[in-house]
């Protein structure tokens, strides 16, 4: 692992290896928050902040924890951090948290999070792992208010709130099968783009 | 009859797949054959009966005495982590072609939405052992019921000439879209 610099760890997360629209990890949050841009913005720093946090953890206890246990041993301190995620959103931010419901005790179950801690976190070092929930996490905050402002804006046609025309927008985007077929088009869209200019 | 309402309504109206989103990665993941879907289903159907009943017992009898049920999501994992080991372990013994069959996915349940999310849905919604058994079942058999239509018809999907951007994962989200929209026709029905 060498090789990657540190810069390109933050940033494969962003485009490349792309969470949602790439590795196609954590979809439950991804199509169940994403009615309104708010939302999935929402979602996306909460994730950020439990990736982030739980990679700094888990790199600098990966010595202690034997290698047999490891996952369980994952899971809690991911879900030590949930809970402190749930406490804060309950707290500061209650609109918010009813929103998102169930969606945020469901970060433990996020596979993403404990994708990046398996593959990534338990081998690398505290820093190089921090870079990498911050990229991970960023990708993902982005891909879900990319969806939430794409279903808001066909939807209720608004954008982060602010309704620009008093027309009803096509109900069935803020509806489940919209969050399916926008999803679809979008990676869609990005693997035609992949196939056009090879890499 | 209250018993029925719960059943109708976790299978059909509010689908734990199609309406919730919940336990989208074994959904697509696990779909692209029937024999493998149905198998899956069952896995789920046996797990997340089980889990929510250990996981009530937990709440009611632990974790509301010792008043700390801002534990809830940790301990919750713990138990799920716990019984899918069981099943897996279980399985291996009595049945070596369905756990051939599921192989790397059974852990996966412990990282499968639902099961989590039925296990604290119980308990927001208040529901006493007997509701939360039938609305755990409930949900199991609408997520069976969902992923192996779904399967079925990604099956069909294989052998369509659609265009090489649309192959794969973006015709399947489509799918499920149009599946979804089907599922919203049984809205107001209970």
């Amino acid at each position: 692992m060498a090789t990657i610099s540190n810069k390109e760890v933050f940033l494969k997360g962003i485009i490349r290896e792309n969470p949602v629209f790439v590795i196609l990890l954590g979809l439950c949050p991804t199509l169940g928050v994403t009615s309104t841009a708010i939302n999935g913005l929402g979602m996306g720093i909460a994730t950020l902040f439990v990736l982030v946090m739980s990679n700094v953890v888990i790199s600098s206890v990966k010595s202690l924890i034997p290698d047999k246990v490891r996952i369980p041993a994952f899971i809690v301190i991911i879900a030590a951090f949930v809970t402190v995620v749930q406490l804060l959103m309950a707290a500061y931010t209650p609109a918010l948290n009813d929103q998102l419901g169930l969606f945020i005790p469901l970060i433990v179950v996020n596979c993403i999070v404990l994708g990046r801690a398996e593959a990534f976190a338990s081998r690398n070092t505290v820093v190089s792992s921090i870079l990498d929930g911050l990229g991970m996490g960023v990708g993902f905050t982005l891909a879900l208010t990319l969806l939430g402002s794409i279903r808001e804006l066909l939807g209720s046609l608004s954008i982060f709130g602010w309704k620009f025309a008093e027309a009803d927008g096509m109900l069935v985007f803020v509806l489940a099968p919209g969050a399916f077929i926008t999803l679809g088009f979008i990676i869609a869209i990005m693997s035609w783009l992949k196939n056009r200019n090879p890499v | 009859m209250e018993y029925l309402v719960i059943i109708i309504s976790t299978i059909f109206i509010n689908n734990i797949v199609l309406a919730k989103f919940l336990g989208i990665c074994p959904f697509l993941g696990v779909s692209k054959n029937t024999s493998t879907a149905v198998g899956m289903g069952g896995a789920v159907v046996f797990v997340m009966t089980i889990s929510t009943i250990m996981t009530y017992l937990v709440q009611h009898y632990i974790l509301i005495p010792l008043d700390i049920a801002y534990m809830q999501t940790v301990t919750y994992i713990l138990v799920i982590a716990f019984l899918v080991q069981v099943v897996e372990i279980v399985l291996k013994k009595v049945s070596p072609d369905l756990y051939q069959a599921l192989g790397v996915y059974l852990p996966l349940i412990t990282t499968n939405c639902t099961i989590l999310g039925v296990a604290i849905l119980v308990i927001q919604n208040n529901y006493n052992l007997f509701e939360s058994v039938i609305f755990a079942i409930g949900n199991s058999i609408g997520f069976t019921l969902a992923i192996s239509m779904f399967s079925s018809l990604r099956e069909q999907l294989d052998t369509a000439d659609l265009p090489e951007a649309m192959q794969g994962i973006p015709a399947a989200l489509i799918t499920a879209s149009i599946l979804s929209m089907a599922f919203m026709g049984f809205a107001g029905l209970v």
